[in-house]
């Protein structure tokens, strides 16, 4: 069951000049919240930003003797409610609702878990490559970005004992390119004995490729969608994605409740 | 305190009921909210078929508001009738059914449909949306159409009807009282204001629709307005709503002649919102020595102030 917290901002740190890490007194939540979940955040007072956004949980934070204390949430400034989101000081109040959603199904070994994600997209796989490797699941995250200044958390992944596969679209760190280009050469060089989990959060045009991925290979994969969000609860219907029903038609699914996250292979990737 | 008001013979707890296509099916909120708290709920709007609605993206947020595009998905009167009405019943839940329809004909079904089943309190009657292409707002943009749906409706069921209206008419009193005219146990106003809004860079529309309806504290003073003329027009009570964010929103429309009011896209910011409202309410009350809330309704003071400070 979701609660709302007034979170005390613990922490604001700046990724670049676009990206940063908000950290938040949040234990209610942090208690609770699963890899994939999400929270509905609103960082003003007032109606101007109104609506809250949906953001992935990012980290779970734990005090010294390991009990969670608080959450983060990883965030590109795009509008005025990241911009608030980019400048909120120490001791701010961000009203937080959550945990909310379906989380990713977590495998377990023989399976492989191999992550996907774009830019901002990397928010859930902080404490899903925890779950994983806690489990001693070998696990690669695909990551990709404009530039090598945008690839966060590197050492975070590594120090999991995440492999990283690195692309960028200048080429700056790792392979130039997409995401995609390296995913589709190692499924392709994979054993089809070898059973391995896709995971997929990012743009829209990165999930559609990287479903039709999953597909080409007969890999299953979840995808953690981003939709423009009224109310995370199912009461608006705003979030809805066409995926196929047990009836072989398309429905209109709110991605709130029933995602964020989905079986890509049902998706209707528009 | 006494905070019950009646609509036609049905008696409500308090004022405050969640609005259609803000609420879901209730169910959603049933673990968040005790259910039988509120004056009532709203179902989202019905019917006979199920409805998938437009495509995303179906909301943007405005300055102190939003613009949605839903389309009315839907489960259909039916299976709502199936499969949420039961939990709604066992949640002690005030149930109105936001009845749609593309025809007269459809428009009397959902209402039967609804009607035989146990658990349903009243019918609101969407003769108001703006985001479809046949039926709803046809009906409710002339004085006829609105005439001729409730009195169709009125020969279909006992339960309360509330036609709710749309503020995209010149004289939104004249539509409250073929309302009335044609049977109405009440009326419930506003629905959103048709809106626009285009991404400039792309020269695209925000929504998939291209149009859709405003809503939320920026239309709040129009739809205050409404309420009023709506009051002083009919005898039937008047149910109020537009960007209702907080106690004295609610309060400003239950003095402007609201008789209970709807909360609908607040309940998107703070889903908590409910037992806020009440307290709120208890307190102004408490404050201003009101035993019971109906004394409240249509109490508007427009007597000529006291001239002094022209003076001074």
């Amino acid at each position: 069951m979701p609660v709302d917290v007034a979170a005390r901002v613990v922490e604001n740190r700046p990724l670049s000049r676009d990206y940063n890490v908000l950290s938040l007194d949040a234990p209610a939540i942090a208690a609770v919240a699963a890899p994939g979940q999400f929270l509905m955040v609103k960082p003003g007072a007032g109606s101007d930003p109104l609506l809250r956004r949906p953001f992935s949980v990012f980290e779970i934070l734990r005090g010294a003797n390991g009990a969670p204390i608080g959450i983060s949430i990883l965030s590109k400034r795009i509008g005025p409610s990241t911009r608030l989101i980019y400048d909120a000081r120490e001791g701010h109040r961000v009203d937080c609702l959550g945990p909310l959603g379906r989380p990713f199904t977590v495998v377990d070994p023989p399976s492989d878990a191999w992550m996907v994600a774009g830019g901002v997209g990397l928010a859930p796989f902080a404490t899903l490559a925890q779950a994983v490797r806690a489990r001693s699941v070998r696990t690669t995250l695909f990551y990709g970005a404009r530039t090598g200044a945008e690839l966060f958390y590197l050492d975070f992944f590594r120090a999991l004992g995440v492999e990283l596969v690195l692309t960028t679209e200048d080429g700056s760190t790792g392979e130039r390119g997409r995401v995609i280009a390296p995913l589709d050469r190692l499924l392709g060089s994979r054993s089809p004995r070898s059973p391995v989990m896709l995971y997929a959060c990012g743009p829209e045009g990165m999930l559609a490729a990287t479903a039709r991925t999953a597909i080409a290979h007969g890999r299953p994969c979840q995808v953690s969608v981003e939709r423009v969000m009224g109310c995370g609860l199912g009461g608006c219907y705003s979030c809805v994605v066409p995926m196929r029903g047990e009836d072989g038609r398309y429905h209109h699914v709110r991605s709130c409740i029933s995602g964020p996250v989905l079986a890509a292979d049902r998706i209707r990737w528009d | 305190m006494d905070l019950s008001v009646k609509i036609g013979a049905l008696l409500l707890k308090n004022p405050l009921i969640a609005a259609s296509g803000c609420f879901g099916y209730g169910v959603e909120y049933a673990d968040i909210v005790d259910l039988s708290t509120l004056g009532a709920i709203v179902s989202k709007g019905l019917f006979l078929a199920p409805r998938e609605g437009h495509p995303a993206p179906r909301i943007v947020e405005t300055p102190a508001g939003m613009l949605n595009a839903i389309g009315l998905q839907g489960i259909g009167a039916r299976r709502f009738v199936d499969e949420k009405l039961p939990e709604l019943r066992a949640r002690g839940a005030t149930v109105f059914v936001n009845v749609c329809g593309t025809t007269l004909d459809e428009y009397v079904e959902v209402s039967r449909v609804v009607s035989d089943a146990e658990g349903v309190h009243a019918i609101e009657l969407n003769i108001s949306c703006p985001n479809i292409k046949e039926g709803g707002i046809q009906f409710g943009c002339s004085l006829n159409g609105t005439f001729d749906v409730v009195s169709a409706v009125r020969k279909a069921t006992r339960l309360p009807i509330i036609p709710k209206l749309t503020p995209n008419v010149t004289d939104v009193a004249s539509f409250a009282r073929a309302a009335e005219e044609a049977g109405a146990d009440a009326v419930s106003l506003v629905n959103t204001f048709l809106a626009m809004v285009i991404d400039v860079e792309t020269r695209r529309p925000k929504i998939s629709n291209v149009v859709g309806g405003l809503s939320g504290p920026a239309i709040r003073p129009i739809a205050v307005r409404m309420v009023h003329e709506c009051r002083q027009t009919v005898k039937i009570p008047v149910i109020g709503m537009g960007g209702i964010a907080d106690a004295r929103d609610a309060l400003e429309f239950m003095i402007a002649g609201a008789t209970a009011v709807e909360v609908g896209t607040a309940n998107f910011v703070d889903p908590f919102i409910w037992s806020k409202l009440l307290d709120g309410i208890e307190d102004y009350m408490r404050r201003h020595g009101i035993a019971r809330v109906v004394d409240l309704v249509g109490s508007l003071d427009t007597r000529a102030k006291d001239t002094e400070w022209i003076s001074s």
